[in-house]
């Protein structure tokens, strides 16, 4: 719980991005397309260019394994790649300072990439169907990567306010004088 | 004398804790002209400073320092290190409490001969009447400002509310409203009115919640004869030749260790902390823990029969509006053997935001199911079930093998359900869901247990020495300047939710400490 709390404390300080960049740009520089994700030297981002992130130590391939594992976990099909990218950021910071972290996150993209290719796919990222990465996933759950994953996102991913805003969570109303003329009990429907 | 306090004045009375109770107590005590000395381990954090945003709000009030659990409840596989969500500050847990106050029911003060001898339950009559309270409930709820007595009006229902009592309606509850609050409807004490910000479990930002944070503690201070020490972490209370407690040692603010003099110490340190503080105290001639001839310090460890019920429905409920736990139904509280359990439960409102739904909705799950859940936060209606859990000699506050951040061993909880405590959750969990699916929930959520807020019983009031730790005014059987003065007293756990009862018996404690004191007998 305390590691938890320390890393939502981690997480709700703003990520440094990638300057904007066109697509054009991101494409010139990318290496390969890894799932919905561009991935290039040094950075993951989005198709559409609407975000980048750059990586201190994971390679591209490896975070956007992650981000892909994240919305696999906890999957909201409404939300961005970049909340999910922002989620696992941390991990990367983390590997950059201790050697041990990295190589268990990515023995632990090995091992998801060795479960795909058991399936017939060419990688976990390649495997399409939500079901058969859940299957994956399901077989790794003990393993202390997979709950380093798991217990990171509860706060990585739902701490974040852009999340909270998705998910219709105003959060604090003290600034705004309370709840109290705003629809703290406008319930229409019952 | 006027406060501050010498280290070696001992004619002070030394409260240990700044909650509920010792809160209480300081200020009762200050109020009629006795020296106090409180010590506090956290810090002093006042409505300015509260934080409405949940794992920042947790990091700046919660007791975050090491704890271990043991047994079947679920809490020790998911949160190992936090067995109870409870706060380290002036003010204590009463930073954070929902603000629920309602008297424990006559029966519930005489839980053996009511309910019988029940296999497993360490179960006994309190020594204290209903009766015997009452003036002092008075006393409490006048002190605390409680809706629905005294002429204060009730608070608002909010959305979570509404979708609660159109259900409660539905199912033929009759008892149905927004609560017994400590929560001022309108301006009262020189505190504001109720906003409806959403963050009660925060600390109220209003200060229109009643906590002795900024109650009762500045009322003492402002008498001259209360001192309170903050970020001062009690290690052991010590004794003399005669088996009289003479001081406590704490840890300061700086880290050194010092010893504060007593005329009396009252413990107040949460229903955890208080038996690691007596265990943690043995001498020579206590060997097994001060005031522990019975063997009960630590014992029937007591956290409410507790889970809650989130619905979702087609349409918005937004739960998280106004506050948390203005709403409740107390039809269930009722003693009532053809239900399959002994004693009864409250459902009342409650609402956690985004943050806290992920960790505790359902503790280690993922994958569609989970994130579905989540992706109706917004239409979710919610609702606590708290009951009374029985007492276990088995379920237990012991030293750790872990010690905290002082050296001393930590406190390890061992807790597992009573079959009756089951018996009683499942019922509770049944009613919970059927009442929301008659009002066209599209899904329900049984969550289970959080850590525990509601810590009691390790250091039960008895009418004989050898079946508890305190008689009925809180006074230890064995050494009579050591008294306790929280939660830890209850001899059983009641329905209800235990904040008021913790402040009634210590605006009576501090009556019979007082005539104790003027009478020579402590």
């Amino acid at each position: 719980m305390k590691a938890e709390n320390e890393q939502a404390l981690n997480f709700i300080k703003p990520h440094t991005g990638l300057a904007k960049m066109t697509r054009r740009e991101l494409l010139k520089r990318s290496a390969a397309i890894g799932g919905s994700l561009i991935v290039g030297t040094g950075f993951i981002a989005g198709s559409s260019a609407s975000w980048a992130m750059e990586l201190k130590s994971l390679s591209p391939d490896t975070m956007a394994t992650l981000v892909q594992m994240a919305r696999d976990i906890y999957p909201h099909d409404s939300m961005g790649d970049e909340i999910y990218a922002a989620a696992v950021k941390g991990h990367d910071d983390k590997a950059a300072e201790d050697a041990d972290f990295k190589a268990m996150l990515e023995a632990g993209v090995e091992s998801l990439n060795a479960a795909a290719k058991q399936m017939g796919h060419a990688s976990y990222l390649d495997t399409g169907w939500e079901a058969e990465r859940t299957e994956i996933l399901k077989s790794i759950e003990s393993d202390t990567f997979f709950q380093t994953m798991r217990g990171g996102l509860v706060v990585g991913l739902y701490n974040q306010e852009a999340v909270w805003a998705a998910l219709g969570y105003e959060g604090s109303s003290y600034e705004k004088g309370g709840y109290l003329n705003r629809g703290f009990d406008d319930i229409k429907w019952l | 004398m006027t406060a501050p306090f010498d280290v070696n004045d001992d004619s002070v009375v030394v409260i240990i804790g700044t909650g509920a109770g010792g809160g209480t107590l300081a200020n009762e005590l200050a109020q009629k002209g006795i020296d106090v000395v409180a010590l506090e381990a956290g810090g002093r954090h006042l409505p300015k400073d509260y934080i409405n945003n949940e794992w920042p709000s947790f990091s700046q009030l919660a007791w975050t320092d090491m704890r271990t659990t043991s047994g079947s409840w679920r809490v020790a596989k998911d949160f190992p290190n936090l067995p109870a969500w409870i706060v380290k500050a002036v003010g204590g847990s009463t930073v954070h409490w929902a603000g629920a106050s309602l008297r424990l029911q006559d029966h519930e003060f005489r839980a053996l001969s009511t309910y019988g001898a029940l296999e497993g339950a360490n179960l006994l009559d309190w020594p204290v009447t209903l009766a015997e309270l009452e003036p002092y409930y008075d006393k409490a709820e006048k002190k605390m400002g409680v809706t629905r007595t005294n002429g204060i009006p009730g608070l608002p229902g909010n959305n979570n509310f509404k979708v609660m009592k159109a259900g409660a309606d539905k199912m033929g509850y009759k008892e149905c409203h927004t609560g017994r609050m400590a929560i001022n409807s309108e301006p009262r004490d020189d505190r504001a009115s109720c906003q409806q910000l959403g963050f009660c479990f925060q600390g109220c930002k209003m200060g229109a919640k009643w906590s002795t944070a900024y109650s009762d503690i500045p009322k003492g201070e402002a008498t001259g004869h209360l001192e309170v020490r903050e970020n001062s972490l009690v290690l052991k209370i010590e004794h003399n030749a005669d088996g009289k407690v003479d001081g406590v040692v704490y840890q300061d603010k700086d880290g050194n260790q010092v010893k504060q003099k007593a005329r009396a110490v009252c413990v107040a340190g949460n229903s955890i902390e208080s038996p690691r503080m007596l265990l943690n105290s043995a001498s020579s001639m206590f060997p097994d823990g001060l005031a522990n001839s019975s063997g009960q310090v630590g014992k029937n460890y007591m956290r409410h029969m507790t889970g809650s019920v989130y619905a979702a429905f087609e349409k918005p409920v937004h739960m998280y509006r106004g506050t948390t736990m203005a709403g409740i139904i107390t039809d269930e509280g009722r003693h009532d053997p053809s239900r399959g359990f002994v004693g009864g439960y409250e459902m009342e409102t409650l609402s956690i935001g985004i943050p806290f739904m992920a960790a505790f909705l359902n503790p280690g799950g993922w994958g569609r199911e989970f994130a579905s859940a989540m992706d109706n936060y917004q239409n979710m209606a919610g609702m606590w079930l708290v009951g009374e859990d029985m007492p276990q000699e088995s379920n237990a506050i012991t030293l750790s093998e872990e010690k905290d951040h002082t050296g001393m061993p930590a406190a390890n909880v061992h807790f597992d359900d009573h079959p009756n405590d089951i018996a009683m959750r499942n019922h509770a969990y049944k009613q919970g869901m059927a009442l929301y699916d008659s009002v066209g929930a599209t899904q329900t959520y049984p969550t289970p247990p959080y850590p525990s807020t509601h810590n009691l019983g390790t250091l039960r009031m008895s009418e004989k020495a050898s079946d508890g730790v305190v008689n009925g005014f809180g006074q230890s059987h064995d050494i009579n300047n050591l008294f306790v003065s929280d939660g830890s007293q209850f001899t059983t756990g009641g329905a209800e939710n235990p904040t008021l009862t913790i402040v009634t018996l210590a605006i009576r404690q501090a009556d019979y400490i007082a005539k104790q004191m003027s009478e020579k007998s402590i």
